[in-house]
C-alpha cells in the first residue's frame, strides 16, 4: 500500500481546511519559510479512500476478541470519547485564565477523588504520560523520600523476576541499582530470597500485582513489611489494576506509591501510540515531591496551591494528557463504585473461565488452574515436538481472525502465550476461542508445516521482525 | 583439557592463561534468545564481577542481562558485536563479548559436559 506521501499531485487540494478565524500576523523578519513544505496533496476523494484503506488493514477490539496479555484491551464505552469531545474540555488552552477553565480543574479533583478511594493513596498526580513515565515519576518520588532524610545511601531497588520489564528499566533511569530476587516454583516473590537482599542500602521494592504469570501475590502484607523494616518503600505498579477493583487497594496492602494506566483500566483506546495516563498517586509522607502543584477550592472557586519547593520538578509540561483523565472519570462515573467492582469481578471470571477450558490441552506452569485477570500457557512441548512455537501459534490465530495474545512474555515461562480476555467479552467469545485454541492444537500436532505458513490471509505475511529491530526505516525520506 | 567452562548462567569462558579470560554466552543461550538485534558491552577498563551484569543482549523477543563469571578488568571488548550482532548467532563460541584480566575471582562454573546435562533438563 502507498504512503500518504506517495500519492496525490501537485496543486490538488480539498475543502476540508476551515477558513483561519483569529487574525493573521506575519512571521518575524529572519524566520520565514524559504522551501515549501513537503505536504500531500490530495484530494478530499483520495483521502477519504486512503484512510478507509487503512482502516480496513488495522485490527482493533471493535473488530474482534483482543486477549493481547498485560495490555486489557478492553471495550471503551463510546460515551468516554463523547465526553472528551465536549469542546469546554477539548477547545481549551493549558495558559487559558484560571476562571475559564474550572470544569477542567474539577475533572482533576472528582478524578483524584475516585482515584484516590480505589487505590488506598492520598494524593494523586496526573502529570505522567504514560505507564512507564508513571514509574519513573513514582520512583523519584522514593529518591526525594531518602534524599530529603539525608538517608541518600539508599540506592537500591528490589524488582522480582516477575515484574514488568519496564520496572527495572524504570528503576534504572530514576537513578537506582536494581536488584533482582528470583520468583518460587509458585511464581510468587521468593520471601527468604527477599530478606536475605533487604538491607541499609534498600530504597524500595517494586511489585507488579497480580504479577506477569496472572497471580496475587499471597505473603504481600509479610513482603511489604519486610521492606517497611528495612526502611525502604513500596512501589505498586498498578498496570494490572483491572483485576482488583474495588475489591483491593495497594494503600491497604502496605504500598507507598503506585501508578496507574488509565488508558488500560479506565478504558481510553489504546495500543496504537498513544496518548496514555500513567498517574501517580501515593500516601501523605510523598505528597510534598509531586510533580504538579495541587489543586485547592477557595470558596468554591478552584486553583493551584503554590508548589512546594520539595517537589521533583515537572515531568511532562502543563498538565498531562488531560483528555484521557475525562475519559476515565467518565468511566468511573458510569460504573460506579459497584460497577467497577464487577469489571474486576468478571474480568477474573472469565480468564478462570479460559484457564479452565484450556489447561486440559495447554500446559499452564503457574497457578494451579486458577488465575487473576489473566494468565499464561507455555507451547514448549508443542515447540519440541512438533517444531510448531508460540509465534508459529500466534501467526495461524491471524488466519482465523483472532487476535493473538502476547507472546513470549514473560520470561519465565518458555514459549509463553500470556492471554487476558477483560470483562467486556461475552460467553460466546469466550467459548469461541477456547475452541479455536483447542482447533489449532490438534492442528499444530497434525499439520505443523500449516502452523509455519501462516499467515495467508492477512494484508502481509510475516514482517521481518530482525531486519526491522537491526534497521529500522522510522521517518518517510524526502 | 579445554579451557573452556561454562556459567549456569549461559555464559562461556575461555581462560586464555591463569588471570586472563574471554567471556561470550553459550550457543544454547543464543537459540534460546533469537536472533540478536542490539548487544551492548562495557568499557576497556571497566571492573567486572561475578554474577553482576556487564552487558545486555537484545532480541526481538526481550532484553536479558550478560553475568559475568569471573572478577577482574577488562582488557579488551568486541567491538564487531556492536554492529553485527548477529555474530552471536553464527557462532557463539566465537563471538567473545569482553577479555578480562587480573582474574581474582570466579563463578562456580561447569565444564562442558556438566553443562550439556543442565541444560537438558
Amino acid at each position: 500500500m502507498k504512503l500518504i506521501f506517495e500519492k496525490g499531485n501537485k496543486n490538488r487540494g480539498l475543502d476540508l481546511m476551515p477558513e483561519c478565524d483569529v487574525p493573521i500576523r506575519q512571521v518575524a523578519t529572519g524566520y520565514e519559510r524559504k522551501k515549501e513544505l513537503n505536504l500531500p496533496h490530495l484530494s478530499e476523494t483520495e483521502i477519504s479512500r486512503h484512510y478507509t484503506k487503512l482502516a480496513k488493514r488495522t485490527f482493533g477490539v471493535n473488530n474482534g476478541f483482543y486477549p493481547l496479555g498485560s495490555c486489557t484491551m478492553k471495550y471503551n464505552p463510546k460515551i468516554n470519547n463523547e465526553m472528551a469531545g465536549l469542546p469546554g474540555f477539548s477547545d481549551v488552552h493549558p495558559l487559558q485564565p484560571i476562571d475559564t477553565v474550572q470544569g477542567c480543574l474539577e475533572v482533576y479533583r472528582l478524578a483524584e477523588k475516585y482515584l484516590t478511594k480505589i487505590t488506598g493513596m492520598d494524593a494523586i498526580d496526573f502529570q505522567p504520560a504514560a505507564g512507564a513515565h508513571g514509574e519513573f515519576t513514582g520512583l523519584k518520588l522514593i529518591w526525594a523520600y531518602h534524599q530529603d532524610r539525608n538517608d541518600s545511601r539508599r540506592d537500591k531497588i528490589i524488582v522480582p523476576d516477575s515484574a514488568h520489564g519496564t520496572n527495572p528499566a524504570s528503576a534504572s533511569m530514576a537513578g537506582f541499582t536494581v536488584i533482582n530476587v528470583p520468583s518460587t516454583e509458585d511464581g510468587f516473590v521468593d520471601v527468604k530470597a527477599l530478606r536475605e537482599v533487604v538491607g541499609d542500602d534498600t530504597a524500595g521494592f517494586m511489585l507488579t500485582n497480580p504479577n506477569t504469570i496472572g497471580l496475587f501475590e499471597e505473603h504481600i502484607l509479610e513482603i511489604t513489611s519486610i521492606i517497611h523494616e528495612a526502611g525502604g518503600l513500596n512501589y505498586y505498579d498498578g498496570a494490572n489494576l483491572n483485576a482488583i477493583m474495588g475489591v483491593a487497594r495497594p494503600g491497604d496492602m502496605g504500598f507507598d506509591v503506585v501508578h496507574l494506566n488509565l488508558h488500560k483500566t479506565f478504558s481510553t483506546p489504546h495500543g496504537g501510540g498513544g496518548p496514555g495516563s500513567g498517574p501517580v498517586g501515593c500516601k501523605d509522607i510523598l505528597v510534598k515531591y509531586l510533580p504538579s502543584a495541587r489543586i485547592i477550592d477557595i470558596d468554591g472557586r478552584l486553583s493551584f496551591e503554590d508548589k512546594n519547593e520539595k517537589s521533583i520538578g515537572r515531568v511532562k509540561d502543563f498538565y498531562g494528557n488531560f483528555l484521557v483523565v475525562v475519559r476515565a472519570l467518565t468511566y468511573m462515573m458510569t460504573l460506579g463504585s459497584e460497577g467497577l467492582k464487577d469489571a474486576s469481578e468478571n474480568a477474573v471470571l472469565n480468564a478462570n473461565y479460559m484457564l479452565h477450558k484450556l489447561k486440559d490441552t495447554f500446559e499452564v506452569p503457574f497457578g494451579n488452574g486458577r488465575c487473576m485477570h489473566e494468565f499464561v500457557i507455555s507451547l514448549e512441548g508443542l515447540k519440541k515436538e512438533k517444531s510448531v512455537s508460540a509465534l508459529d501459534f500466534a501467526k495461524a490465530l491471524l488466519d482465523r481472525g483472532m487476535h493473538p495474545p502476547t507472546m513470549y512474555f514473560p520470561l519465565i515461562v518458555h514459549e509463553a502465550l500470556m492471554v487476558e480476555p477483560t470483562e467486556t467479552e461475552t460467553k460466546e467469545t469466550l467459548d469461541e476461542a477456547i475452541e479455536l485454541f483447542k482447533d489449532l492444537y490438534n492442528k499444530a500436532c497434525n499439520d505443523p508445516d500449516a502452523m509455519h505458513n501462516s499467515p495467508t490471509s492477512t494484508p502481509i505475511g510475516r514482517p521481518d521482525e530482525v531486519m526491522a529491530a537491526r534497521n529500522p526505516i522510522l521517518r518517510y525520506k524526502f | 583439557m579445554s579451557k573452556i567452562f561454562y556459567a549456569k548462567s549461559h555464559e562461556w569462558v575461555e581462560f586464555l592463561d591463569d588471570t586472563t579470560a574471554r567471556v561470550g554466552i553459550s550457543d544454547y543461550a543464543q537459540s534460546e534468545l533469537g536472533d540478536l538485534v542490539f548487544v551492548s558491552l562495557p568499557e576497556e577498563g571497566d571492573e567486572v564481577a561475578v554474577g553482576e551484569s556487564f552487558a545486555d543482549v537484545e532480541s526481538v523477543k526481550a532484553v536479558s542481562n550478560v553475568y559475568s563469571p569471573v572478577s577482574g578488568t577488562v582488557k579488551a571488548v568486541n567491538e564487531n558485536l556492536l554492529d553485527q550482532p548477529e555474530l552471536v548467532n553464527s557462532d557463539a563460541m566465537d563471538a567473545w563479548f569482553i577479555e578480562v584480566e587480573n582474574i581474582s575471582d570466579k563463578a562456580d562454573l561447569l565444564t562442558e559436559e556438566e553443562y550439556k546435562k543442565l541444560i537438558e533438563e
